[in-house]
């Protein structure tokens, strides 16, 4: 027998403390392929944010620190300036990053930061027990919008990708879904390049993930899933906003 | 016989992704519970034959719980 | 180099700060300190270091949570509302054990306040601005040329107990002019290493730089550790000048640009046969308590004097325990306390004008002097 599918060894050897069914575990484990396939494991530096990712530094073997809410991305960019040679991820969520962290995400996109940024986009705060978060769809109810949100004195939601394409700065943007196995092939080769521009100095580079948060949206798994495929991606259409090319 | 397709049960959490995106219908849930507290995913032995080895279970597992294998 | 310079206080700290190591510096524009950033954007360069000008102080103190954690010796200033908007990130770095400076040029608040002098940080950096169990070490220059002895000894005392390290200084401090005589060029090369730096786990565990302990029976832990750490500190890192402590009867405690005050009021007074001497905490936290110690037994009494409606006179009180009168004269937002009006008020305390010494209606202050 040949392997087809093994655990990535950058992965540590430990049950999560997500959810059943939480995307979460999916992402870890793609960064986690893409930090073995390019053999940067023993020069890798993630930063966990605030939000249900909080623990993120248990599940990777690799050189962590863990941020106060939204500020990843700053303190991102003191590892990188302080070793150059390091490869620098943050990791976070739709409430740390567009929410409380706007300014910070944006900003390192202006400076143009080398650092590569997993973004995940389940349209709620998951955390604190499914509060709405700048990402929440128009009409979706969470507990702090339980009526369903309404654009009227809620706002619309955020599209943190197609914002942060605007970036002349920004290297890479694009928007991914994790909501089957195509999808997250294809989430996989985003996360590899945005890995790779970052070994290759090409600036900051940032994957938005689509998930789901099937605790707090009150479904299975599986038709969290569905929801996604259903309701999210209309919002949020796939793709790559920017690749750097032409600049 | 070999086996195909591989859960480490312990870190199952009984998502059931990977029952709903197997082509082949073979994975279940055990009606044991692992240490979590979970009914783990598994595929039976006399199962394992009919895996091809598509790796969509792995692909989609959220916990790493399953590696996946084919003959030479 | 050894020869004396004419330098303006935040730039000769910034010139001190880079001869001390200091290779990475973060910050964001405030009056009265932004010749220390635009030093740094013109000069780190030179010695193979990073200047970045964050978005916000919110950031840019993140940015210091993160070069500090990946092995950076690191400097950032502000001034007072920066500071207060950094309390987050302080915190953090103190229970995540990171080393770094920070430069508090502080003016005059609360809110907006104004741009002029103040030492109304004194609750603020002594006892913790932001959340949590946690203790920042405060260094407060009383000239140009002590800020530049004391920036090199905060980056050392910083890396040895991986705790921020506070220069306290004013708006006067950094903007006023005087000779400097800059300490020894540190040798980088040489500095103790940080083996708990995130710099790649390649040949070793993983290192993780991290102040969340979700265990109750964890963070209690971590945080008697702490505190064990700053039972060191007190012990080790406390600085304090007197001034006539052999004869001296009554004592004037002040610290930064208002002991320079007092200094030129002991002259004034002593030509006239007042023994009067000075208690200056340099050490603001730890806060000097044995120099209170040494003259408590001679002194008649003591007069606090600062530019704050009275902060460092509560730990002044604790240190003399009521062994002794204090009291306490004041000016705020900027308004320097003049020499003539220190003197008045020791003269008025001595003679007697001057009833309560040990409740809050004392803090006399204010108005023209």
């Amino acid at each position: 027998m040949i392997p087809v599918y093994t655990r990535p060894k950058s992965l540590t050897n430990v049950v999560t403390h997500y959810c059943p069914g939480c995307p979460h575990g999916i992402a870890h484990r793609l960064v986690a392929e893409t930090i073995d396939e390019l053999g940067i494991q023993g020069k890798t530096v993630g930063v966990a944010s605030v939000g249900c990712s909080v623990f993120a530094y248990n599940y990777f073997d690799v050189d962590f620190q863990q941020a106060a809410h939204g500020r990843a991305p700053a303190v991102a960019t003191g590892i990188k300036r302080v070793t150059p040679d390091s490869i620098v991820f943050t990791y976070q969520g739709d409430g740390d990053l567009a929410s409380i962290g706007m300014a910070e995400i944006v900003h390192a996109a202006v400076r143009g930061e080398n650092i590569t940024v997993v973004f995940i986009n389940n349209a709620i705060y998951g955390m604190t027990g499914g509060q709405m978060a700048p990402t929440t769809l128009v009409g979706q109810k969470t507990t702090t919008s339980p009526f369903g949100r309404d654009p009227k004195t809620q706002g619309y939601p955020v599209k943190v990708s197609e914002l942060l394409a605007t970036v002349k700065g920004a290297h890479y943007v694009a928007r991914f879904s994790l909501h089957n196995p195509a999808n997250i092939q294809r989430a996989k080769q985003g996360i590899k390049k945005a890995f790779q521009n970052q070994i290759e100095g090409k600036g900051f580079s940032l994957v938005e993930l689509l998930s789901t948060c099937s605790t707090n949206w009150g479904m299975t798994p599986q038709n969290a899933l569905k929801w996604l495929e259903e309701n999210m991606l209309p919002e949020y259409p796939l793709g790559e906003f920017k690749t750097g090319e032409g600049e | 016989m070999e086996k195909r397709v591989v859960f480490n049960e312990d870190h199952c959490k009984s998502c059931e992704l990977c029952v709903g995106i197997c082509p082949k219908k073979i994975i279940k849930l055990r009606t044991e519970l692992n240490r979590q507290g979970y009914h783990p995913a598994f595929v039976s032995d006399e199962d394992q034959d009919k895996c091809i080895s598509c790796a969509l279970c792995a692909r989609m597992c959220p916990d790493a719980v399953i590696e996946v294998r084919r003959p030479q | 180099m050894s020869e004396s310079m004419l330098m303006k206080g935040n730039e000769a700290l910034a010139e001190a700060a880079i001869r001390a190591g200091c290779r990475f510096y973060f910050g964001y524009p405030i009056t009265p300190q932004n010749e220390i950033s635009e030093y740094m954007a013109r000069r780190i360069g030179e010695h193979g270091g990073v200047f970045v000008q964050a978005e916000s102080e919110v950031s840019s103190i993140n940015m210091v949570y993160g070069a500090a954690g990946a092995g950076g010796r690191v400097l950032i200033s502000s001034s007072s509302p920066g500071i207060s908007l950094m309390q987050e990130a302080i915190s953090y770095i103190a229970g995540a054990e990171l080393p770094c400076v920070i430069v508090n040029m502080s003016r005059g608040g609360p809110g907006l306040g104004g741009i002029q002098p103040s030492q109304s940080d004194y609750f603020q950096s002594t006892k913790g601005g932001g959340h949590g169990d946690y203790r920042i070490i405060v260094f407060a220059p009383a000239t140009i040329q002590e800020g530049c002895d004391l920036m090199a000894t905060a980056f050392d005392v910083a890396d040895k107990y991986r705790n921020p390290v506070m220069i306290l200084g004013d708006g006067m401090i950094g903007q006023m002019m005087e000779p400097v005589v800059f300490p020894e060029v540190v040798d980088v090369a040489g500095l103790p290493a940080k083996p708990w730096a995130t710099t790649g786990n390649e040949g070793r565990k993983a290192n993780l730089i991290n102040s969340i302990y979700l265990d109750p029976e964890e963070l209690d832990t971590h945080n008697w550790k702490l505190e064990e750490k700053y039972r060191k500190v007190r012990e080790n890192e406390v600085r304090y000048e007197i001034v006539h402590g052999d004869d001296a009867e009554w004592f004037f405690v002040a610290y930064g640009t208002v002991a320079r005050i007092c200094m030129s009021v002991i002259q004034r007074l002593r030509k006239d046969g007042v023994k009067v001497g000075l208690v200056r905490p340099i050490s603001l936290w730890p806060f000097p308590d044995e120099a209170f110690e040494k003259v408590v037994g001679q002194a008649k009494g003591f007069l606090t004097v600062e530019m704050s409606t009275g902060q460092m006179v509560e730990d002044v009180r604790l240190a003399v325990n009521g062994r002794k009168p204090v009291y306490f004269y004041g000016r705020t937002g900027g308004a320097v306390p003049t020499p003539r009006s220190v003197e008045r008020r020791l003269r008025d305390v001595i003679e007697g004008r001057v009833p309560s010494q040990s409740d809050y209606f004392d803090r006399v202050g204010g108005g023209k002097s």
